[in-house]
Formats: C-alpha cells, sequence, structure tokens
C-alpha cells in the first residue's frame, strides 16, 4: 500500500466541502434537523458520528475486502454493513459503559440513535464503492464525519440566532429549518468542482 | 451453491459479532445498583428538574449515591420521600408541600406601561428591551414565560395579563421561578394561607404610585399596625416574615394600596374584578 500524502489530503477536502454528506449527497438529513437546535446537543451528537462513523467504516471494509470479497459475495453489502454497524455501535456502548462513563455519560443517547442513521451506512458503502485503500478509507471516513460535524455545528449556530428572530407566522418552526438547509446546501454547491479525485 | 454460501457467510458474521457482544456484555457487565430502578419507579417521572439534576433518573442515581436526600422531590411530595426513603431504609424529614405565588398584582388595568412593545412574546426579551415596556420596572410583564415553564398545566395567563397558578394543581417544582426574568414568583409552603405583600417593587414611594395603582410605596403603615411586629421594610418594600404572622389582619385593613392580600383573597379579588368589567 502506497502512502500517497497528495491523495489523502484531497480525500480530506473533497468530503468535508465538496461533497459534504449532508449538504451534497443529503445523507444524515434526520440528525441533521433533529438535534440541530442547540449548539451543545449538536456537538454532542458530532463528536459520536466521528466515533461511529470511522469505526464503523474501518470493520465494514475489513469485513468486505477479508471476507465478502474473496467468497464472491459482494451482493450481501448491504445486509452485512447493516449487521456490522449495528453490532458495532452495541459493542461501542457496552465497552464505554465500563471504561469510561464521563464520555458515555457525554454522548448519552445520541450513541443508540445513530445505529440507524443513514450517513454512517453511506460512508461504509461509498469507502468500497470507491474502491478506496484501507488508510484511504479510513481517511475518508473522519472527512465525512468531520463534514458532518461542520454541517450540523452551522446549522446550530443559524438556529440558536433564529430562535430570538421576529418571524412572520408563516416562516416560523420547520418552514424556516429547512429554508435554511437549502440554503446552505446551496452556498456549499459552490465548491462543485474545484476538486476531484 | 451461492445462495449456501450467502446463507452461511451472514450468518456466521451474525453468530461471530453474537458471541462478542455477550461476552462484552459479561466481562464489561456494569453492576447497576437495583435501588436506583426501584426509586424511579416511584418517582413522578415528569423530569421537571425541580430537584436540581436532569431528570428523574438522575435524581434516582443520587439519591442512592447519598448525594441527595430522600424528600429532595419536590412535586412527589411526603408519598413519594417515604416510599423512597422505604426503598433506601431510612427515615425521612418531614418535607413542607410549595407552591408558587406570584408577587405582583399590577395588571393592566392597575400598572401603567411606558411604551408599545411589539418584540417577540417572550418576558425575557421583553425585559431586556429598554428595561420592558411596563412602567414598573420590577412588574410581571404578562407574555408568560413561567406558563410555558409549567410541567404540571398548572398555570395560566389571566384576562388582564398576571398569570394565575392552580393551586390544586401546583407542585411547587419552582420551573417559573427560574423562568420569570423578574423574580416576581416565589414558592411559599403550601399551608400558609395568611397576608402577602403582592408587590415585588423597590423603588421609592412617588414612583410606585406613578408606576402602579396596587404597588407597595413603603409608606410603613402596615409595619406601625402589625401586633406581631413580623412586617419589615426591604428596600421600599414591605415584607411579611411568615413565621410570625398569625394572619390578623390589621396590615390588610391599613394598607391603603390593597397590595397585601391573604393568597386565597388575592385570587378571589382578580376575579370578581374581572366579572364587574
Amino acid at each position: 500500500m502506497e502512502l500517497d500524502l497528495q491523495t489523502l489530503m484531497s480525500i480530506i477536502f473533497i468530503y468535508i466541502f465538496v461533497e459534504n454528506f449532508v449538504l451534497h449527497r443529503f445523507l444524515g438529513i434526520c440528525p441533521f434537523l433533529g438535534v440541530s437546535r442547540k449548539m451543545e446537543t449538536a456537538l454532542g451528537m458530532s463528536m459520536a458520528v466521528v466515533f461511529v462513523m470511522t469505526m464503523a467504516t474501518l470493520v465494514a471494509w475489513l469485513i468486505f475486502t477479508y471476507v465478502l470479497e474473496p467468497f464472491d459475495l459482494m451482493f450481501l453489502q448491504t445486509v452485512a454493513f447493516i449487521l456490522v454497524i449495528a453490532s458495532l455501535v452495541q459493542l461501542v456502548e457496552i465497552v464505554m459503559r465500563k471504561v469510561s462513563p464521563t464520555l458515555y455519560q457525554g454522548l448519552g443517547i445520541f450513541l443508540p440513535l445513530i445505529t440507524t442513521n443513514c450517513a454512517i451506512m453511506g460512508v461504509a458503502l461509498l469507502a468500497v464503492q470507491e474502491e478506496f485503500a484501507f488508510l484511504e478509507a479510513v481517511v475518508f471516513a473522519i472527512a465525512a464525519s468531520i463534514g458532518f460535524c461542520l454541517a450540523l455545528v452551522i446549522m446550530a449556530g443559524v438556529r440558536e440566532r433564529m430562535a430570538t428572530a421576529d418571524l412572520p407566522s408563516i416562516l416560523q418552526g420547520p418552514v424556516v429549518t429547512l429554508l435554511t438547509a437549502g440554503i446552505l446546501s446551496l452556498a456549499f454547491m459552490g465548491f462543485q468542482g474545484m476538486l476531484t479525485l | 451453491m451461492v445462495m449456501l454460501y450467502a446463507a452461511l457467510t451472514l450468518g456466521g458474521i451474525g453468530v461471530i459479532f453474537g458471541i462478542l457482544l455477550s461476552v462484552a456484555a459479561k466481562v464489561f457487565a456494569v453492576e447497576v445498583d437495583e435501588r436506583v430502578e426501584a426509586i424511579n419507579e416511584c418517582l413522578p417521572g415528569a423530569n421537571c428538574g425541580a430537584c436540581g439534576y436532569a431528570g428523574c433518573s438522575n435524581f434516582a442515581e443520587a439519591v442512592c449515591k447519598g448525594e441527595a436526600e430522600a424528600g429532595d422531590c419536590i412535586p412527589g411530595g411526603k408519598e413519594t420521600s417515604q416510599e423512597i426513603a422505604k426503598i433506601l431504609g431510612q427515615d425521612c424529614a418531614e418535607q413542607v408541600p410549595l407552591v408558587a405565588v406570584v408577587y405582583c398584582i399590577g395588571d393592566r388595568n392597575n400598572a401603567r406601561d411606558s411604551f408599545v412593545y411589539h418584540g417577540s412574546p417572550s418576558c425575557k426579551h421583553a425585559a431586556q428591551m429598554a428595561g420592558g415596556f411596563k412602567a414598573c420596572a420590577y412588574g410581571c410583564l404578562g407574555m408568560g414565560d413561567c406558563v410555558d415553564a409549567c410541567p404540571f398545566d398548572a398555570m395560566e395567563m389571566g384576562d388582564h395579563g398576571l398569570p394565575e397558578i392552580d393551586r390544586d394543581r401546583c407542585e411547587g417544582c419552582g420551573l417559573c421561578v427560574k423562568a420569570c426574568p423578574r423574580d416576581i414568583i416565589k414558592t411559599v409552603p403550601q399551608d400558609f394561607q395568611y397576608y402577602q405583600v403582592l408587590c415585588n417593587s423597590r423603588d421609592r414611594g412617588k414612583s410606585v404610585l406613578n408606576a402602579c395603582s396596587v404597588g407597595c410605596n413603603a409608606c410603613r403603615a402596615c409595619i406601625k399596625a402589625c401586633p406581631q411586629e413580623a412586617i419589615a421594610l426591604d428596600n421600599n418594600l414591605a415584607v411579611i416574615d411568615m413565621n410570625k404572622c398569625d394572619g390578623c389582619g390589621e396590615c390588610v385593613a391599613k394598607c391603603r394600596q390593597g397590595t397585601i392580600r391573604t393568597l386565597e383573597e388575592g385570587k378571589k379579588a382578580e376575579k370578581e374584578a374581572a366579572a364587574s368589567a
């Protein structure tokens, strides 16, 4: 495996900005809208996602390369990855509860919540689809999760300010949230074509 | 053949993860205090946070660790604290049930506004806007932050812009006390039915009279009248000591502003005023 620093750097840039998972691929919209009301919870969720996304992609990549590919069972990837992610999150939760109760309390409800997050699944699937090498896949997962954090934190910041704004009644509630998400997504489209792998 | 491989592989992965998980559950088992579960059962479950913890389950944990007292759950009241004490095998101190009281009767008819406010309908925001739209800097703004905060549906906005507390429903959790930006609401013992100075203004007498027709202008008439010497002036506001007051009512007769009322009567007077208007 050749360590190509330039490729890794471009993977990082592309998946944080150009192909942001939330704002470009529209994955993980549920937590993006659900927990972005307060900066505090948004950060908690982000940390949990970084952790689980990296771990899940790592294990999913290993399973794919060393179990599914040799047996020519690539069509099983979706089912297998669901299994992997669900068990992994459970395992992480059990271990974390014993080893680091503080972190367990900090991540709290978010940990089991992101088991069913499509962004996690999407990253694992894309990592094998793009035929990344192991290191590339891990860097890809980290970059994708940081991209997720970025989107969530920006959204939380905007929504916290919006909470005190005097909005016309027609815009209140989910309407303005969805509008904000749309405008944010448009803004990120500005990165389009800046860099490709 | 492929089907067989597929089933075997997936089954294999499943079994391996299953074993891994059950082993991990054994190895990394965290001992959960069964008392926590039992205490959690008998708590109200409103997660109101009156005890100072994030929710009922956090409180249950704290009680087991000895960080909180069995009687700290205010909405649960006597019954809950006794049940908790039984689980923990200890005696519990007698706990006084509390009820929230709004210390302002300056509604729209009594208190003057200094300007018209068109901002967001929240006391917190209104209070920050040029010191609030009421001429009295201590009076109730009537936007209902306390009503929103009440987890027991015990508060509602009255017709004249003051919150009304349903004493039967109020559990004395004190969330409205925290929600009020002007500290107008206080919790008092539920069985205290005697007289209170229902005003929060620390302004001097003249400016109180300018702003509100029912505010305490610190005239000291009640202090002189009280045979128990239960009333004292605190920053231009008469305050009745609940421990000394025996409810003789001398102060009510002497109060020219009508600020002193019994907690029950205060509500009655408001209703009558509403009916006549």
